[in-house]
C-alpha cells in the first residue's frame, strides 16, 4: 500500500530495536497494542487496514499472536530479513530477561511492594489491550451478521470458556463465507 | 549454568513443546493447562509448586507469556534446555505465518483474500475484547485496578501519549496509595 506521505522503510537495526523495546517494555500482555501504536499511529510505516489484516491472520493461525504479528510486520516491511528480525527481536531479549528474573526472583519476592507495583503496571497495561479491541471493533463491517459474529466470539471465549481452536474455526468459517457471498463492496 | 545436559532430555523437551506450539491459537494461554500436565504429571520435571512459581514469573516478566516454556527449559536443562524449549514452542508456527505472509504479498485483490480479511475481522475483534475481559477479571487490585485500566484506555484512544508513561503512572498510583494506607 503506497501513500505519498509514507516515509522510507526502516533499516534493519531500527526495526530490531523497535521490536526489542516493545518486547521488553510490555507487561501484562497487550503487545499488539504497542505494535499498532508504533508502526501505524506514530511512524506510519503501515496503514491501519494492513495492520488489522495481519492481526486477524495472526490470531487465526496457531502460534503466539504477537510473535506472528512481528513476523508479519517484519516481512511486510523488509522481506525475509524483516521476518527474522521480528522473530528474534520479540523473542530473544525477553527470553533472556525471564531467565534472569527466574534466577533473581527469590530475592525480589521478599518485598510486598514488588507485587503492588506490578499490579499497577498490569492495570495500566490492560488499557492497551482494550484500546486495541475498540480499534479492531470499529473496523468490523457494519452489518448484523458481522457484529453478531464478533459478539458471539466474545461470549464463547470470555464467558463460556469454549476451546479457542473450535471457536475460531467455526466463527471464522461462517464469517469468511458470509464475506465471500456478500462480495466486496 | 549446568554442564552438558542429556541429549535425551533435550529431545523430550522438543517432543513435548513442539506439538503444543501448534495448538496455541489465540495466544499461549490455551496451552498452559497442557504444559502443566506434561511438565508436572507426565515427565515430573518440576513439582506443582515450582510450576506455579514459574508461571507467576512469566506473568510478571515482559514479553509473550509463552516464555514460561523458556523458563521451564532453563530450570530443567540449563542453557540448551532454554534454547530448545524456546525454539520448540515458537518455531513451527513461525514457518507457518512466514509462508502465509509470503503468499499473501504475492497477488493483490483476489476475491477470496478480501473475503478472508473482512471475514476474520469480527472474529479477531471478539477475541481481543475477550482477552481484555479475561485480563480485567484476573487482575488483582479490585475497582482501583479497573478504574486505572479504563482511564488508560481513554488516554490511549484520545492522545498520542507514550504507553510507557501510562504504565509508570500506574505504578506510581498503586505504590503511592499503598504508602498512604500504610501510613
Amino acid at each position: 500500500m503506497s501513500k505519498p506521505e509514507t516515509p522510507p522503510t526502516p533499516s534493519c537495526s531500527q526495526l530490531f530495536w523497535i521490536f526489542t523495546r516493545i518486547a521488553l517494555t510490555s507487561f501484562g500482555g497487550g503487545l499488539s497494542g504497542w505494535l499498532l501504536r508504533e508502526f501505524v499511529q506514530n511512524r506510519k510505516w503501515m496503514t491501519q487496514e494492513e495492520f488489522l489484516n495481519g492481526l486477524s491472520i495472526s490470531q487465526a493461525l496457531p502460534g503466539v499472536n504477537v510473535k506472528n504479528m512481528a513476523v508479519w510486520i517484519g516481512y511486510r516491511l523488509l522481506g525475509w530479513r524483516g521476518a527474522i528480525i521480528g522473530f528474534v527481536g520479540i523473542i530473544v531479549p525477553p527470553a533472556v530477561v525471564i531467565v534472569l528474573l527466574g534466577t533473581a526472583f527469590s530475592s525480589l519476592s521478599r518485598y510486598p511492594l514488588t507485587h503492588v507495583a506490578l499490579t499497577g503496571a498490569a492495570a495500566a497495561a490492560v488499557g492497551l489491550s482494550l484500546s486495541m479491541g475498540i480499534t479492531a471493533a470499529r473496523a468490523v463491517p457494519r452489518n448484523a451478521i458481522s457484529i453478531t459474529i464478533m459478539a458471539g466470539t466474545f461470549v464463547a471465549v470470555a464467558i463460556l470458556h469454549w476451546p479457542l481452536f473450535w471457536v475460531v474455526l467455526a466463527a471464522g468459517c461462517v464469517s469468511v463465507s458470509h464475506a465471500y457471498v456478500r462480495g466486496n463492496r | 549454568m549446568s554442564e552438558h545436559p542429556h541429549t535425551g532430555l533435550l529431545l523430550s523437551l522438543l517432543a513435548v513443546f513442539a506439538p503444543l506450539s501448534l495448538v496455541t491459537i489465540g495466544g499461549g494461554q490455551s496451552a498452559i493447562a497442557d504444559i502443566n500436565r506434561q511438565v508436572v504429571d507426565v515427565h515430573q520435571w518440576m513439582s506443582q509448586a515450582q510450576f506455579v512459581d514459574a508461571f507467576a514469573i512469566s506473568r510478571m516478566a515482559p514479553g509473550p507469556g509463552s516464555l514460561l516454556v523458556t523458563l521451564i527449559g532453563w530450570q530443567v536443562a540449563g542453557f540448551w534446555g532454554a534454547v530448545v524449549a524456546t525454539l520448540a514452542i515458537f518455531g513451527p508456527t513461525t514457518f507457518l505465518i512466514y509462508a502465509v505472509a509470503h503468499v499473501w504479498a504475492r497477488d493483490g485483490g483476489a476475491h477470496w483474500k478480501r473475503s478472508l480479511e473482512r471475514g476474520l475481522r469480527p472474529v479477531a475483534a471478539g477475541m481481543i475484547l475477550a482477552a481484555t475481559y479475561v485480563l480485567l477479571q484476573a487482575i488483582d487490585g479490585g475497582w482501583l485496578a479497573r478504574a486505572m485500566a479504563f482511564a488508560s484506555t481513554a488516554v490511549l484512544l484520545f492522545t498520542k501519549v507514550n504507553p510507557l508513561l501510562l504504565i509508570g503512572a500506574g505504578v506510581a498510583v498503586f505504590v503511592g496509595l499503598h504508602a498512604i494506607s500504610l501510613a
